[in-house]
């Protein structure tokens, strides 16, 4: 706890209490949840909290890792130690099986992010999760300013933005129909400053690619993409050295990097207090496509 | 592993100074400016992004906007856009080294009341416009006695469009004194009345020059510096238990913890505590979060309660004090708010009321009167409640809820009301008086 005046929390205890009771809440009260860890921030600050919010005892549900093919090897590994240290039980829907299986096609473009929301559900209709965690904040984009921390999802796992249910105080309705489920967002009320603060003040270990390093890059639509597996320079496009960060961990075929020195948790903080644009409208392509480009992914059952 | 760069070095300086959190909800119609004060106050805190600001100003332009609609930024959904409407509560972001704020912006006219209703619930203060030029007209009031209903501690009233009436002192009086003596009647919390020009920016972040006769603060240095420590509830011991923490676990072997959030009051090791609805005594043996026992807690920690008797507890209980407890109810007065569209309420229905971390089947045994919320007018004959109307009304529960008044507590004087076939959130209650 940060020391206040008597009786009074700091801005970050008061979203941790919060979060701890979302998290608290849903497991009460539903069957089958299911945390979806991606290895970016905030889902390793939600895996956090669960931690806090069920101590002494194991965090009490898997987690699920929609798996694009498309890896930051960094994440990967991080992924593997943080579930190894927690004593989780790790669940991996595959976009690449997906792929052989037939289940999913290759968009035009090359970018998984839509084709992840079948193999979602699929896992979800699978192992019959009825509540999913997911990491998403409402500062992140006008959709998701309007998304309830409950969030119900009909029998194929679509949002119906017009027919949400009001929440009011800390009522959550979790009520549902075998099939229905809900996406709670323990995150909700947080910003991404928010995030990194509470990743300084827990000395919560990140993902290397979250800080300044050394990469090979090339500038597409304005964005500085790794060269790797995924992201070939095609005609025209220069490869070169920079020193980057990711603000966000996504596709690694869509998910650019910013020209950033901060090295440290408290250089990142600084940097992302002096910002003038959003992490999304930063580093990623999946949401340039258009104006209503997250509100259609939702629509479909993405996080 | 694949990184050390973790919060080592200066991460103690990069939160040195701790913040505190303020929720405060905007009523206003959409030719007030809400949209309009609310992107200024984004912009002048430094929480507007410019993407955002691009994105806005080009969706503008498409649609051949005169000015750069900022609307547009809290209209997030595809609908909302087409239709130049808004539909949902959206929440918004933005502090200064002061606060954190969090904005729920309710629109103006769709389903006004829900959605006004919904994000009172939280708030720790609302912040009502009127246009200087019209002066209070019959949603100002009705904004007003919605906070009052919901019990919102702290009331803002915004007097805009001041450069549009020559900043005159006059019409701002004018208004201010109408407003006071209205809020007087609804039992209204504090009350501040601010002149402002969101358009230009004056009376928002800084005190304007144009207004020398105000000698209030800006509307961003009330924001920053209302006192709310004092709104919770520290008195009355309430403690919902949420979930039982029971570690199956070789290393930690007969741990049995309660797990919630402190709904009101302070909790302290070896004070003497009773469990409803046993009505079984214990001490408080520790008090423990994740980080190890703490000292007290009080609202709106989360926490793991101890006791140093094994009595019989499951979600759904409440910690109290043997001398202080909360009611044990069945039969439960309140006023309501209904929000389906789809069905009225009506007598003899049955629901779910979804009570602190309880739930219980419930049947609507009476139904006094709906109010009218611009006369304060009761109809007496009103046989049902239909979508955003409110009314004074008493159930009966299958199991008995522990309820205090709402106007006393709002977490256990608050409660949702759930349709048992469709699953959806039919209505919210408050607590008038338990029996």
């Amino acid at each position: 706890m940060t020391t206040m005046a008597a009786y009074q929390v700091s801005h970050l205890d008061a979203l941790e209490a919060e979060s701890i009771f979302v998290l608290r809440e849903v497991v009460a009260e539903m069957e089958r949840p299911v945390l979806l860890f991606s290895g970016g921030k905030d889902s390793i600050v939600m895996l956090w909290l669960a931690q806090k919010a069920f101590a002494p005892a194991n965090i009490p549900f898997p987690v699920l890792h929609v798996d694009t093919g498309h890896n930051f090897p960094e994440v990967l590994a991080y992924r593997d130690q943080r579930v190894a240290e927690l004593g989780l039980q790790l669940l991996v829907a595959s976009v690449p099986e997906a792929l052989a299986s037939g289940l999913v096609r290759e968009s035009a473009d090359g970018m998984r992010n839509r084709i992840q929301t079948p193999v979602l559900l699929a896992a979800v209709e699978q192992h019959r999760f009825d509540a999913l965690f997911g990491g998403a904040r409402r500062d992140e984009e006008k959709a998701r300013a309007k998304e309830r921390v409950f969030s119900f999802r009909d029998e194929f796992g679509q949002w119906d933005p017009k027919n949400q249910r009001p929440e009011l105080w800390s009522l959550y309705n979790g009520r549902h129909q075998p099939g229905e489920s809900i996406r709670a967002f323990p995150l909700s009320n947080w910003t991404e400053l928010d995030v990194w603060h509470y990743i300084a003040r827990e000395r919560i270990e990140a993902p290397s690619i979250y800080y300044a390093h050394e990469r090979e890059v090339i500038e597409r639509d304005g964005m500085l993409y790794a060269v790797n597996e995924f992201v070939r320079p095609r005609a025209g496009e220069e490869r070169f050295k920079a020193r980057v960060r990711y603000r966000t961990v996504g596709d690694a075929s869509c998910t650019a990097a910013v020209r950033s020195d901060a090295d440290t948790v408290a250089k990142v903080i600084e940097e992302v207090a002096a910002t003038r644009i959003t992490e999304r409208g930063a580093t990623r392509g999946d949401d340039r496509v258009s104006e209503a480009a997250m509100e259609d992914r939702k629509r479909e059952g993405y996080f | 592993m694949t990184t050390e760069t973790t919060a080592e070095v200066g991460a103690e300086a990069a939160f040195a100074r701790p913040m505190d959190l303020l929720r405060f909800a905007t009523a206003g119609s959409v030719d007030d400016g809400k949209s309009t004060l609310i992107g200024r106050l984004l912009y002048d805190t430094r929480s507007l992004f410019t993407d955002q600001l691009a994105a806005v100003e080009a969706v503008s332009a498409a649609r051949g906007d005169e000015y750069t609609n900022l609307a547009l930024l809290t209209d997030g959904l595809r609908a909302e856009r087409e239709q130049g409407i808004t539909i949902d509560v959206a929440y918004r972001y933005f502090a200064t080294p002061r606060r954190k704020f969090i904005i729920a912006d309710t629109p103006g006219h769709i389903q006004y009341t829900r959605n006004m209703v919904t994000g009172a619930s939280t708030a720790d203060l609302a912040l009502i416009l009127v246009d200087a030029r019209k002066g209070l007209v019959e949603q100002s009031r009705r904004h007003a006695f919605l906070c009052s209903l919901l019990r919102v501690p702290h009331l803002v009233l915004c007097v805009n469009k001041m450069d549009l009436v020559d900043w005159s002192r006059e019409v701002y009086e004018k208004i201010a004194d109408e407003f006071t003596a209205f809020a007087a009647k609804l039992d209204a919390p504090d009350l501040t009345v601010v002149p402002v020009s969101a358009l230009h920016g004056d009376n928002i972040v800084s005190r304007s020059e144009q207004m020398p006769w105000y000698e209030g603060p800006s509307l961003l240095h009330h924001l920053e510096r209302v006192h709310i420590a004092s709104d919770r509830n520290l008195v009355d011991v309430r403690f919902p238990v949420q979930y039982v923490i029971r570690p199956q676990s070789t290393t930690v072997t007969d741990y049995r913890g309660y797990a919630g959030q402190v709904a009101s009051g302070v909790l302290k090791p070896d004070d003497e505590v009773m469990v409803l609805p046993s009505g079984f005594t214990s001490r408080i043996a520790a008090v423990e979060t994740a980080d190890g026992p703490v000292p007290e807690a009080f609202p709106p920690m989360s926490v793991t309660v101890r006791l140093t008797d094994e009595i019989d507890i499951s979600r759904g209980d409440m910690i109290c004090r043997p001398n202080n407890a909360p009611a044990v109810a069945q039969d439960i007065e309140a006023m309501v708010c209904w929000m389906d569209e789809t069905r009225p309420l009506q007598l003899g229905g049955r629901y779910v009321i979804k009570h602190t971390t309880r739930s219980a089947r419930a049947i609507l045994r009476g139904l006094h009167y709906r109010l009218d919320i611009n006369s304060l007018h009761r109809d007496e004959s009103a046989g049902e409640l239909k979508l955003n109307e409110i009314g004074r009304v008493r159930f009966r529960t299958m199991v008995p809820l522990l309820v205090d008044e709402y106007r006393r507590n709002r977490t256990t004087g608050g409660f949702v009301i759930i349709d048992e076939t469709t699953n959806r959130t039919v209505g919210a209650g408050m607590i008038v008086e338990a029996g």
